[in-house]
């Protein structure tokens, strides 16, 4: 662990967008699984998620990251087709 | 600067007009209010460049002021008792922070019963949330402390809030003969606000206040401990300093005609003065009495109070705020600086002037008496008819 040391002080985080580098995906219990037949790419998930757990790429909804992903199911709530399904973990 | 006749309250205004922050955001109460209209007619005459921010509530206040602080902005506030107690969850939080923001405590009973009257249980209240807190006896040190509050809070070794407490109505309200000092001299002895990581510093861009795990949140609170201890040692160099233009000196523990002392009491605020009186009173009696006040309470000095108590026979503890469970803030202190002595003196607690109750030359000499006599109890609330 990091010497209380060379923390920075009052816990401020001095390099922006470190989130990035946290693994915070492991308190999930549901995760939410995409049918890509039902998916019209319609973003509603990637817009709701709370998170930045839906991955886009070419404009296409393609899965999801685990790693960030924390299972509410907000997704799967948002989705016009229901593509999401929540499966326990 | 020639000498004036002025209020506490007016003469902390004075030394902000002289320091001149960025920021003052605060809410009108009594004791206090002086400071931030006398304050607010500076900002309105052009007399200061501060940026006043008229805000609903204290707890907006401080709320306000810790975000200023971490933008970068040397920021003011003042209050005083329900103010304190609401501005109480984002005590610890500027502290935390660390956002060396200057707030100025006229003190004042917290109620119930209802009661506006001075005695020190709002900053009693407050003084384990990581500020620093400096007491004056008189209004000149109600001024003094002003000045010198943010060269200690803003000290890169410390870094955290400072209470600069003044007794209400006691010193806020009653005029008294002040020597103020040069505005060039304040302002060259204050200088600039050198802020740690500020988040308008948008070329180095940072994140303030965010969410600690356990590990962290331990280690945070370890540094608080340290920049707190650190806060001693800049005190004592901030008094140092500041004996330079002012010629008035100050000591984290004051004392008086202790050397030959063997009986002592401690006391924070206005009652020191009044303690004083009473030393000589004895004194002239050929008793060997002395008395002392911690002008730095947090962090708690002490080393200081240790070797201002050695070799007495017993120390009598005043606290000015009501203790329901326990024995007085102040007198806990005294204890764990007496812990490590050998032959310490007995130690006894006095309660006292509890919402503006008249602390009297009469009733501190029955402490000494009872001192004297051998007659002191561990605890004794002054003052209540049978
Ligand atoms: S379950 Fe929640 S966190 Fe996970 S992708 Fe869906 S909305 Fe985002
Ligand atoms: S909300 Fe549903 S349909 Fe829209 S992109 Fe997401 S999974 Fe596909």
């Amino acid at each position: 662990m990091t010497s209380y040391k060379n923390m920075p002080i009052g816990g401020r985080a001095l390099q922006p967008g470190k989130s990035e580098e946290v693994e915070t995906g492991d308190w999930r219990s549901f995760r939410p699984v995409v049918d890509p037949e039902l998916c019209i790419d319609c973003m509603s998930c990637w817009i709701y998620c709370p998170d930045s757990a839906v991955i886009v790429k070419d404009n296409k909804m393609i899965g999801f990251k685990m790693t960030h992903c924390k299972g509410c199911g907000i997704c799967a709530k948002a989705c016009p087709k229901k593509a999401i399904t929540m499966v326990e973990e | 600067m020639a000498d004036l006749a002025i209020n506490g309250d007016s003469a902390i205004a004075l030394a902000w007009k002289q320091i001149d922050p960025d920021v003052c955001a605060a809410y009108p109460i009594t004791p206090q209010t002086i400071i931030v209209e006398r304050f607010s007619d500076y900002v309105a005459d052009g007399e200061v460049n501060t940026n006043f921010v008229c805000v609903e509530s204290e707890h907006s206040a401080l709320t306000l002021c810790t975000a200023s602080s971490s933008a970068g902005a040397r920021t003011f506030t003042a209050t005083a008792s329900q103010g304190l107690a609401y501005m109480w969850e984002m005590l610890p939080i500027t502290s935390a922070m660390r956002t060396p923001v200057v707030m100025a405590v006229a003190n004042r009973a917290l109620s119930g019963p209802i009661n506006i009257n001075n005695d020190h249980s709002d900053a009693m209240a407050a003084r384990d949330c990581g500020w620093v807190m400096i007491f004056a006896e008189n209004v000149q040190e109600a001024y003094d402390n002003a000045v010198m509050a943010p060269r200690i809070a803003e000290h890169h070794d410390v870094q955290l809030p400072i209470m600069t407490n003044i007794d209400g109505f006691i010193l806020t309200h009653a005029v008294e003969r002040m020597t103020p000092l040069d505005s060039k001299d304040v302002k060259s002895f204050v200088g600039d606000f050198k802020p740690l990581y500020p988040l308008l510093d948008w070329k180095n861009p940072v994140t303030h206040g965010v969410m600690d795990g356990p590990e962290y949140y331990y280690k945070h609170k370890y540094q608080m401990v340290e920049a707190m201890e650190n806060a001693i040692k800049v005190t004592e160099k901030v008094f140092k300093d500041f004996k330079k233009i002012s010629g008035r000196e100050y000591r984290l523990v004051e004392e008086y005609m202790c050397d030959d002392a063997e009986f002592v009491a401690v006391v924070l605020g206005s009652s020191y003065g009044t303690m004083k009186a009473v030393v000589d009173e004895l004194r002239a009696e050929g008793k060997k009495v002395g008395a002392i006040m911690p002008r730095l309470y947090r962090p708690w000095p002490d080393k200081h109070m240790t070797a201002a108590l050695k070799g007495k026979k017993a120390v009598a503890v005043l606290d000015k705020h009501a203790p329901i469970g326990a024995y007085g803030a102040l007198y806990a202190d005294v204890c764990t600086s007496l812990i490590d002595m050998k032959d310490a003196p007995a130690a006894y607690n006095y309660i006292y002037g509890l919402g503006g109750k008249d602390a009297t030359a009469k009733d501190f000499r029955t402490i000494f008496e009872d001192m004297l006599a051998g007659k002191a109890a561990k605890y004794t609330f002054m003052g209540v008819d049978e």
